[in-house]
């Protein structure tokens, strides 16, 4: 689950961790009155749920009010395209105004999972403030790594080497250290996947301040705070997707035309895969769970009948376990529900398979039957006269 | 033969009361699995299905001699199973449980560490052994006893490859879901290890998916050590970068967990690569007719695009 970047400073601020002033706008009189509080120069920040925003123009150090308010209402109208949001872009609906500090020296510090140890890591550089991917490939000698013992916990002194080795020196290099410590108490108690500060600079001043924040919570951990849910911006999410995970189904949309039901991901991805390959465009990616039931099978395909985009369906279906005939009812509910006349393809594995097909194909509905994977992504191109075949 | 399950598998549920618990218990035992206990805090003493049930694992470990624990206790309280099952010494735990915090699962994987405990996922199928015994949630049916061993990230996506071996007459040694889990207990080398040393399993068949480093990491592993045909099939070679494709694991970030540099690592390594997943069956095929594992690359199919 991702936030914007000023919730991920307020939780870095409760930390101790020293954020610039600012204040959130969400109209452009508002971004006006507030670098009118931050004394005419300040910095106005879209807040979109990605990265990579100053080289898409979200980024700009102002001088004056009427100037501030102008690029917020710029801003508001625009929907900000970068390399993280892909091709739709992301609208912008908040922006951040913070007052305008005087930079020395530029960091990254990051606290994320480390697949390959099971540990959480500690990244630092003293290379802050750019794509730091980029420079973990050109330059990796240039980021520092720690793996965590959870049992030891971070300890001061393995801090202080960080903060050292970053080439902080005297009073800096101690805050450094108790900045490290807190970094990782909140990556813990707030359950983070990611949290990142980037840059985390020193100031003219002699402060070190987290100028841009990153916060990506664990989402099997959301159970656990009760904030979370509140603090999601529904506007930089697909409505379908939001609407699918009420339903706890796995839901992305995708550039094509053939909607997708599937259980489980691995078998959702093959899907994909296999319609690619016999030049077919999926509309989306579907996980409806490895145990499908027949509820979350209708609501499924209630979702992708809404998705205007969608011109054909292919259920795949590999329960075992599950009664086949009670997913094809399912669908038959869910689609004579709106008297749907697009074309469907339902490859379906389990018991019951006979009398789940022979529903199907009583029910009136466009349907055909897929007998394999490959047989069914065929007859789903096929009747839409898709493919390369 | 097999590895790690067999018929002398004496299984403890943790979780056995609650809804799917109890299903998958029902399950398990029709398919033949020897389930001789069950474990759900407070409810110690009662049967379900006329197996019964402890409050804790040691008791279970105690009096039934159970060797392998099944988990089906929900996210928040399963982390606490998994050690629970560590502590009282079972040799294999498999945990179904999908959705456990990471913060949770950190601490059970040092502990792991430095354990006699095997862990099968969390978030996985579990683990079978086709006529013998079956741990988990797969579909018994479509498994056949045989001499191919399957490993696996993904849970469906093993079942469709399970069915097309079964349906070219190849059969299973035993099949492992080590689940799609950023943290999980056993990973495809200590599966394929294990494979690698089991006189009856003739060849091996791994199904990847995009995220991490764990196939590159396998292949390396192969061209090493392996002295046994392998195919595989990684999923996801049409996913759009930077999309959680429902597992949390399956997140390609900065460039890396790519499929196609899944699928050249595992070319270069000498497995050959499934180039469809409707061609799952017929790539361990291929594997098996490759005259040796020094002639694997110049035969080794062409990744497609």
């Amino acid at each position: 689950m991702n936030i914007h970047e000023y919730q991920a400073k307020e939780i870095l601020g409760s930390y101790g961790i020293p954020i610039p002033r600012g204040l959130v706008a969400l109209t452009s009189d508002q971004v006006e009155r507030a670098a009118k509080m931050m004394g005419g120069r300040c910095v106005v920040k879209a807040q979109i749920y990605a990265g990579g925003r100053g080289k898409a123009g979200g980024v700009r150090l102002i001088h004056h009010p009427e100037e501030a308010q102008e690029y917020g209402k710029d801003l508001f109208g625009r929907t900000l395209v970068t390399k993280q949001t892909g091709p739709h872009g992301l609208k912008v609906r908040r922006i951040l105004v913070e007052e305008a500090v005087e930079i020395a020296r530029e960091f990254y510090l990051s606290i994320t999972l480390d697949r390959e140890s099971s540990r959480y890591i500690l990244i630092a550089s003293a290379e802050g403030g750019i794509d730091i991917e980029e420079v973990a490939s050109k330059y990796p000698e240039k980021i520092l790594t720690f793996t965590i013992d959870p049992f030891t916990g971070l300890r001061p002194y393995q801090a202080r080497t960080i903060a050292l080795a970053l080439g902080l020196t005297g009073t800096i290099c101690e805050d450094c250290v108790e900045l490290i410590l807190n970094l990782y108490r909140a990556c813990l108690e707030k359950d983070c996947a990611l949290i990142e500060i980037n840059p985390l600079v020193v100031t003219k001043a002699g402060w070190l301040m987290a100028m841009d924040a990153k916060i990506t919570f664990d989402d099997n951990a959301v159970y656990r705070h009760r904030e979370y849910p509140d603090m999601v911006d529904y506007s930089q999410l697909d409505p379908l997707e939001i609407n699918a995970a009420k339903y706890d189904l796995a839901y992305i949309k995708l550039s094509g035309t053939i909607g997708c039901l599937v259980n489980g991901a691995g078998l959702a991805m093959a899907t994909l895969d296999v319609l690619k390959e016999y030049g077919g465009e999926p509309a989306n990616f579907l996980d409806v769970g490895g145990g499908a039931t027949r509820e979350k099978v209708a609501e499924a395909f209630r979702i992708i009948l809404q998705d205007g985009d969608v011109k054909g369906i292919f259920v795949n279906i590999f329960g075992g376990i599950m009664r086949c005939d009670v997913i094809a009812q399912g669908i038959i509910e869910a689609a004579g529900a709106v008297n749907c006349t697009l074309p469907i393809v339902v490859r379906m594995e389990g018991s019951q398979v006979e009398e789940g097909k022979k529903l199907l194909q009583e029910s009136g509905l466009n349907v055909q039957i897929g007998r394999s994977l490959g047989d069914g992504a065929a007859r789903i191109v096929q009747m839409l006269g898709q493919g390369v075949q | 033969m097999s590895i790690l399950v067999d018929k002398h598998s004496r299984i403890v549920v943790q979780g056995i009361t609650g809804r799917s618990g109890r299903f998958h218990t029902r399950q398990c035992r029709e398919y033949g699995t020897s389930i001789v206990a069950g474990v759900t805090p407070g409810k110690g003493g009662i049967h379900i299905e006329g197996i019964p049930v402890f409050n804790t694992v040691a008791e279970a470990v105690r009096y039934t001699g159970a060797n392998v624990s099944m988990i089906f206790v929900p996210p928040p309280c399963a982390a606490d199973a998994i050690m629970e099952a560590i502590d009282a010494g079972i040799a294999l735990a498999v945990c179904i449980t999908e959705g456990i915090p990471i913060r949770d699962m950190v601490p059970v994987k040092a502990v792991l560490q430095g354990s006699a405990t095997r862990l099968i996922g969390p978030n996985c199928p579990g683990i079978i052994t086709p006529g013998e015994c079956k741990v988990g949630i797969m579909p018994g049916h479509i498994h056949t006893p045989g001499k191919i061993g399957v490993v696996s990230r993904s849970g469906t996506l093993t079942y469709e490859a399970v069915k097309q071996l079964t349906d070219l007459g190849l059969g299973q040694s035993t099949c492992v879901g080590i689940g799609g889990d950023p943290i999980i207990g056993m990973n495809f080398i200590d599966v394929l290890t294990l494979f690698n040393q089991d006189p009856d399993t003739q060849a091996v068949f791994m199904i990847g998916e995009i995220g991490g480093g764990a196939e590159e990491a396998a292949a390396e592993w192969i061209r090493n050590n392996m002295k046994k045909p392998v195919a595989s099939f990684i999923a996801g070679v049409t996913a759009p970068p930077g999309k959680r494709m429902g597992h949390a694991g399956a997140i390609i970030t900065g460039g890396k967990g790519k499929a196609e540099d899944k699928i050249r690592i595992l070319l270069e390594c000498g497995v050959v690569v499934a180039t469809s997943p409707t061609r799952m069956g017929e790539a361990m095929l291929d594997a098996l007719k490759k005259p040796g594992k020094a002639d694997a690359r110049p035969t080794a199919k062409k990744a497609k695009k």
